[in-house]
């Protein structure tokens, strides 16, 4: 496991969100939601000032962190994709195009790719079955995607990094 | 509330702020300031129309005008000519399909023609963000009547006499389960409402809390006051930040009304909510791993007995209920036990909502009586299966439930009817398969989701499912032999049997009533390797048709492993035995010579 | 208490409400299979998560199969435990775990001693019908304990004593579903985590997921080399418990069959870790006088209460827990580390050998020992005081490798002079036994009056936390115990907090103290064995013709000859040690 120097105004600040949940180790999964969006993810590093702060152990915080999907260890990219592989949009075809992002992107789901632009993850209904299948990029929804399309969602944010 | 303006709800779930709807409210608002009529119009932005599949949607109240899937460059055209010419915008309004008619307010629309909203009734009518628009559709009335005029056993009463049961899949009585957390002695009682909607291919929740979140909130004050608790406790999917929003603007609006808080309505009563979050994990559907989450562990489930009702969160009397079943709550207050109950089975009350979808022409959120059959979810609102297939299978549950087939589509939808076919009712999707959609794949896609989803703590689950998974792919790849098929059964039966919690006591569901139903598809990819549906790649072949070959060899070339061979300007071959089935050479033909069998 | 009645396979049974049908059947004479499920009476483990299902039941109105362990007995209720579906269940429920289970039985350390190969074979598999992906997962190989995390059944014990009963919080639940492994945070090793090795979770695991490091071989090759001199020193604890290894009732003393065995192995000298005890209780008794007699002229700065050091399972803890409190507990070293200590000067020089070329093996019931013989700080310019450290279990497999037959062995004596101990050294042993041991010196040497009863019953027990108060002829003296790190956490935080009253403490790490170390022989769960050992090692103390440590002639010898004086400063170079904060500080930019 690489070890990462956390920045000290970052965790001031966490140490902050920790107090204002009162250190109460019931508020954990709250604490982690609040240190993911502080960091973009949850290294080691994080988990360890969370697990001191709420006096419960490491292995304790990690056992939560790797539980739930939501909470990610990789850092994920700058435009992360996510394929919704709800039923509604398994039947109209997100298998394929999932596996079309896989293969531009020659990536795995849960990976981001070297760069950092882009990372991809699958999810289960983001409830918008009437646009099935639906592909999110960041905040933004594209809906009825195609196999064929795959490309140009890609290259529209590659393009929009310069 | 102006209420003589004319009201603009521009549909504002989910999916209709996926095609741009947000873009529609800041152009028709800026379209209505350059007209000089911002006076007269009021823009409000609503929650969940139900009929996502033409969505965006956008209607005009008073005169009920219902536009469907509107672009923002339609803004300016909607409001010169609706709006200030008082003339109905033809092109956006909804065409029946058979007949090509134009039709203009909602309740003539077969969509909605069969449609009774109770939980759903002020969703995509009210501006969700505001409270005075619900208090003025008679909210918080059921919670002054209930503080005034009830007590706790009489409202359990009417509770337990409509006859409501509870909508996240259980079915539990209602009413029961609040008498069990009243009778339970506790210095602190909690309140929960469930609103981990993990179904993939459901989102009636979510609806409801993006559009009606103060239904939720004064049915959860109306279970702690018959329950005896004064804390509230709603946990949400985080993946849910727009009804997070809502919630939150919600509960500090009806916190400012004195509808939560300290001595509500003057009366004494006590109650306030608080908002966790889920983080991504199915299982906390389960009430007792939605509780451990809650207390910051990992959600997994405990056995039960002890019910939250005796022993929930820290430890207190618990009691759980999903959003759906909150949503029905004030109306059955206000309208009485009886018009519930005159609604629906015998044994299921009230209305159910669905989440349409799959190869349906309408995909959307539903909300119908209980004993409506499927035939008419699915061909009267649903408009019919897409691109003129065949029906093949509708699917209820989630991956808890099973497919139906052709033979069930009469059978009136209620708890008991569904679970006696070999599904059940769940949470409330229900997602339409057609010809090209293979049952064992389809197997295989719930239990993708179910190892994925199982948290790990019994043997079971943990192990059972993945190696259901495994077998059906198996299956699904042609390798499958007779003894699989027992094995499958086998397996899916002691998983069903012995998992802990309902999470694996149902995983199984959609493997058995596959097998049950579709067994002839099963044995058609074990005895013969084939997938009637082509859906299965590994059991597809591409086959050159030797009369339309020309012997161009562009197949030759694109074919990434060499698998086809042929002199030139003669038929070509492909070798099944390494083909990978990439379609490439489908692709490149020119003359449509390569077909799959 | 209510009474209920229910049916378990047609037999009517009266049980008290909230009896589980586990225990319910238990009384019919149906011993139901388990395989998570372990809980262990008169302590504070238990763990019944309800997850391996084999303890499954049909119960009459019950949709799906009941886990009995979980399911309390209710008035009227009809169980069946042995119906064809609760078999199958039962034996398709073990494939499955099977099939995601390394098939190394051969090999695997826990052959034999294993409950699921056992529970496997009485469910009669022959054939794992459903085959598939295995998981896999990062080893781990520390100096006390390996983890073969592929082994692991998700049973969850280990978890419940790392963390319920020992509140040490290194071993978790990590990721999901078929991913789902108990392991330390981010899979890291042992000895980077929060672990004491005190190897509760060893004495608890079912499988061979988490096993001693095995030195045999070590041991084997020392011997085996002619320019070498191999001495042993075996711990208390281990003589009240190796014979269970060799079909002996549990509390069986085999001492004299052990150093037998010991020396048919091949070990030059056979010495006792109880001589090292008596001195253990002489620089340590000293301590306590000395901070006791500072703290009674009035000085501010002295630490009380004294916590005892001798449990290196105990020091991990402190280290890593309480480092703020490093200065309280005694600086004496655990008597292994005395033993080595002064087998490496005093015996080195008396038997004109070269240390490196005397190897030190040291027989104990406990796996922190490994990691504390292998502390830098217990060595001189690289070499250790104590080379090798094997557990009870290893030395049984070593007699078994050696085909020596246990129970023809005569009885030997230990040589001399390591070998010679009082009463007081043996009961190092168990919860209580060093605090006692401790009492018989200092009141002597406090008041300068000899002992009329050398018995301290108020000391002994198998309760977590217990406390007595002794005369020292006119001064009270407020003492503590503990065992079970759990129950120190607590009497720590009170001490933090201010509020402990107590002049001196005893802690041992493990649940009855050494005699229910983690690398004694299994117990299966059964609490009852530990509570005989602990009457065997009492036995042993009331045989002995020297109760008391000071009294021991060789240790009277040894200061005469050698090291002068307790805490003398002689005795502080070879016999004391610091301790060093454990938890790594989180690195800043």
């Amino acid at each position: 496991m690489a070890h990462i120097k956390l920045a000290q105004n970052k965790v001031a600040e966490l140490k902050e969100v920790c107090k204002k949940f009162n250190n109460d180790k019931g508020e954990l999964i709250n604490v982690l939601h609040a240190a993911q969006s502080l960091f973009g993810y949850l290294p080691a590093e994080v988990q360890e000032v969370v697990a001191n702060e709420l006096n419960v152990s490491i292995a304790h915080v990690h056992g939560v962190v790797s539980f739930y999907s939501f909470f990610t260890m990789i850092p994920k990219g700058k435009y992360p994709i996510s394929i919704c592989m709800g039923t509604a949009c398994y039947v109209r075809g997100a298998e394929k195009v999932l596996n079309e992002f896989k293969k531009l992107l020659d990536i795995k789901v849960g990976e981001t790719t070297p760069d950092g632009v882009f990372s991809l993850n699958s999810l289960r209904c983001v409830g918008a079955c009437g646009l099935a299948p639906v592909v999110t990029v960041g905040e933004k929804v594209h809906g009825r995607v195609a196999v064929e399309d795959v490309k140009s969602i890609i290259e529209e944010y590659k393009n929009d990094k310069e | 509330m102006a209420k003589d303006k004319i009201q603009v709800l521009v549909c504002s779930g989910t999916g209709c702020r996926a095609s741009k709807s947000d873009e529609i409210v800041k152009n028709i608002s800026q379209a209505v300031i350059e007209n000089d009529i911002d006076k007269d119009v009021q823009v409000i932005r609503t929650g969940c129309f139900g009929f996502c599949e033409k969505g965006p949607i956008v209607k005009m109240v008073p005169d009920n005008t219902f536009y469907v899937q509107v672009s923002p460059d339609d803004a300016e055209e909607l409001v010169a000519e609706h709006l200030v010419k008082g003339r109905k915008v033809e092109r956006l309004l909804y065409e029946n399909p058979e007949t090509k008619e134009r039709i203009s307010d909602s309740k003539h629309m077969d969509f909605y023609k069969k449609q009774i909203r109770i939980a759903l009734r002020n969703c995509g009518f009210i501006n969700p963000e505001n409270i005075e628009e619900y208090i003025a559709k008679d909210g918080y009335m059921a919670l002054g009547k209930v503080l005034t005029e009830l007590t706790p056993e009489k409202t359990i009463g009417l509770l337990i006499k409509s006859g409501l049961r509870g909508r996240g899949g259980g079915g539990f009585p209602t009413g029961l389960k609040w008498e069990l957390t009243r009778k339970v002695k506790a210095e602190q009682k909690y309140v929960v409402c469930n609103a981990d909607e993990g179904d993939p291919g459901a989102f009636m929740d979510r609806s409801i809390l993006e559009g009606d979140p103060h239904s939720v909130l004064e049915a959860m004050a109306i279970n702690g006051y018959c329950t005896g608790a004064d804390r509230g406790l709603i946990y949400i999917r985080a993946e849910y930040p727009l009804a997070i929003e809502r919630l939150k603007i919600a509960i500090n609006q009806a916190r400012e009304y004195g509808l939560l808080g300290e001595n509500i309505m003057g009366t004494g009563f006590n109650f306030d909510i608080e908002i966790r979050y889920g983080a991504g994990a199915f299982v906390c559907g389960e009430e007792t791993a939605l509780i451990h989450s809650m207390e910051g562990l990992r959600g997994e489930p405990g056995v039960k007995p002890p019910f939250p009702s005796e022993k929930g969160y820290k430890e207190k009397p618990t009691n759980v209920n999903n959003v759906e079943t909150y949503a029905n709550i004030p109306p059955i207050i206000l309208k009485g036990a009886d018009w519930f109950a005159s609604i629906g089975t015998e044994k299921s009350k009230g209305t159910k909502v669905f989440a349409l979808a799959g190869k349906v022409n309408n995909v959307g959120l539903i909300e119908v009586p209980m004993g409506i059959t499927l035939r008419e979810v699915i061909f009267d609102i649903g408009g019919g299966i897409k691109d003129g297939k065949k029906f093949k299978a509708v699917q209820t549950g989630g991956p808890s439930g099973g497919c139906l087939t052709e033979k069930h589509l009469d059978i009136p939808i209620d708890y008991d009817n569904l679970i006696a076919a070999g599904s059940m009712m769940g949470s409330g999707g229900m997602i339409v398969m057609d010809e090209s959609d293979c049952m064992v794949s389809m197997a295989k896609f719930y239990l993708d989701f179910t190892v994925e989803e199982s948290c790990g703590k019994c043997a079971p689950c943990r192990i059972g499912n993945k190696r259901l998974y495994e077998l059906l792919d198996k299956i699904t790849e042609g390798k499958g032999t007779e003894e699989d098929l027992f094995k499958l059964r086998n397996l899916a039966n002691v998983v069903k049997d012995t998992s802990l919690c309902g999470l694996g006591q149902t995983s199984p569901n959609p493997v058995l009533s596959t097998m049950d139903n579709f067994p002839e598809e099963y044995e058609a990819h074990v005895k013969d390797s084939k997938c009637h549906a082509g859906q299965c790649t590994a059991l597809m072949q591409y086959i050159i048709k030797e009369d339309a070959c020309t012997g161009c060899t562009l197949c030759v070339r694109v074919c990434p492993v060499d698998a086809i061979s042929g002199e030139r300007k003669m038929a070509h071959f492909i070798n099944q035995d390494i083909c990978i089935k990439c379609g490439a050479c489908m692709e490149k033909c020119k003359f449509d010579a390569i077909y799959i069998a | 208490m209510d009474k209920i009645k229910l049916t378990i396979d047609n037999t009517l049974v009266e049980v008290e409400k909230g009896t589980t049908v586990l225990e319910a059947a238990k009384l019919t004479g149906v011993d139901i299979p388990t395989l998570c499920y372990l809980k262990l009476e008169d302590t504070a483990f238990e763990n019944t998560p309800g997850g391996c299902r084999m303890c499954v039941v049909e119960v009459e109105g019950r949709r799906n199969l009941a886990p009995s362990c979980k399911t309390q007995c209710e008035d009227g209720m009809f169980v069946s435990t042995h119906t064809p579906r609760v078999v199958n269940a039962r034996r398709t429920v073990m494939e499955l775990i099977l099939s995601d289970h390394p098939f190394e039985c051969l090999v695997c350390t826990k052959s034999g001693k294993c409950d699921l190969q056992s529970l496997a074979q009485d469910l009669g598999i022959r054939e794992i019908h459903y085959q598939g992906e295995k998981s896999t997962y990062k080893g781990d190989e520390s100096p006390g304990i390996i983890r073969e995390p592929e082994k692991c059944i998700m049973c969850r014990r280990c978890e419940t004593a790392c963390n319920d009963v020992q509140t040490v919080g290194t071993l978790s639940a990590l990721y999901r579903g078929f991913g789902s492994v108990v392991a330390p945070a981010f899979e890291m090793d042992l000895d980077h985590s929060s672990c004491t090795f005190c190897g509760q979770c060893v004495a608890v695991c079912p499988t061979g997921a988490l096993i001693e490091r095995d030195n045999t071989w070590k041991v084997m090759e020392a011997i085996m080399n002619p320019k070498k001199t191999v001495i042993v020193q075996t711990a208390p604890a281990v003589r009240a418990a190796l014979g269970e290894e060799f079909g002996y009732e549990a509390g069986t003393l085999v001492t004299g069959k052990m150093v037998s065995a010991l020396r048919k192995i091949g070990f030059d000298y056979v010495f006792d870790t109880d001589f090292a005890a008596d001195l253990t209780i002489m620089e340590e008794g000293t301590e306590l006088l000395e901070r006791l007699n500072k703290h009674l002229q009035g000085d501010k700065n002295v630490k009380l209460p004294m916590l005892t050091s001798c449990c290196p399972g105990w020091v991990n803890f402190f280290e890593y827990h309480f480092p703020d409190m490093l200065d309280i507990p005694s600086t004496a070293k655990s008597p292994q580390q005395m033993f080595g200590a002064i087998a490496k000067s005093y015996f080195a020089e008396k038997m004109n050998i070269d240390r490196k070329d005397l190897v030190v093996v040291s027989v104990m019931p406990c796996l922190a020992k490994k990691f504390e013989a292998a502390r830098p700080e217990f060595a001189v310019d690289g070499d250790p005081d104590v080379n090798v450290s094997i557990t009870t279990r290893e030395l049984a497999q070593m007699i078994k490798s050696a085909n020596l037959n246990f129970d023809a062995l005569k009885d030997d004596d230990f040589d001399r002079p390591l070998g010679e101990s009082s009463g007081a050294g043996v009961i190092f042993g168990s919860t209580g036994g060093v605090i006692e041991a401790a009492v018989r010196t200092a009141y002597e040497l406090h008041t300068g009056k000899t002992l009329e009863k050398v018995d301290f019953n108020e000391l002994r027990g198998f309760e977590g936390i217990r406390s007595a108060t002794i005369d020292f002829d006119g001064l009270p003296i407020n003492i503590g115990i503990a065992h079970g790190l759990g129950n120190a956490r607590t009497l720590l935080e009170e001490i933090r907090a201010g509020k402990s009253q107590f002049h001196a403490i005893e802690i041992m790490a493990c649940p009855g103290g050494c005699i229910g170390g983690g690398g004694q022989p299994y117990h299966h769960g059964d609490v009852s064995i530990l509570k005989k050992r602990q009457i065997a090692i009492y036995q042993e103390d009331a045989g002995k013709p020297i109760r008391k440590s000071h009294e021991n002639p060789y240790i009277q010898n040894l200061y005469k000859e050698y090291l002068g004086a307790p805490c003398s400063e002689k005795s502080h170079e070879l016999l004391h040690t610091n301790y060093f904060a454990k938890k790594k500080k989180i690195e800043i930019e």
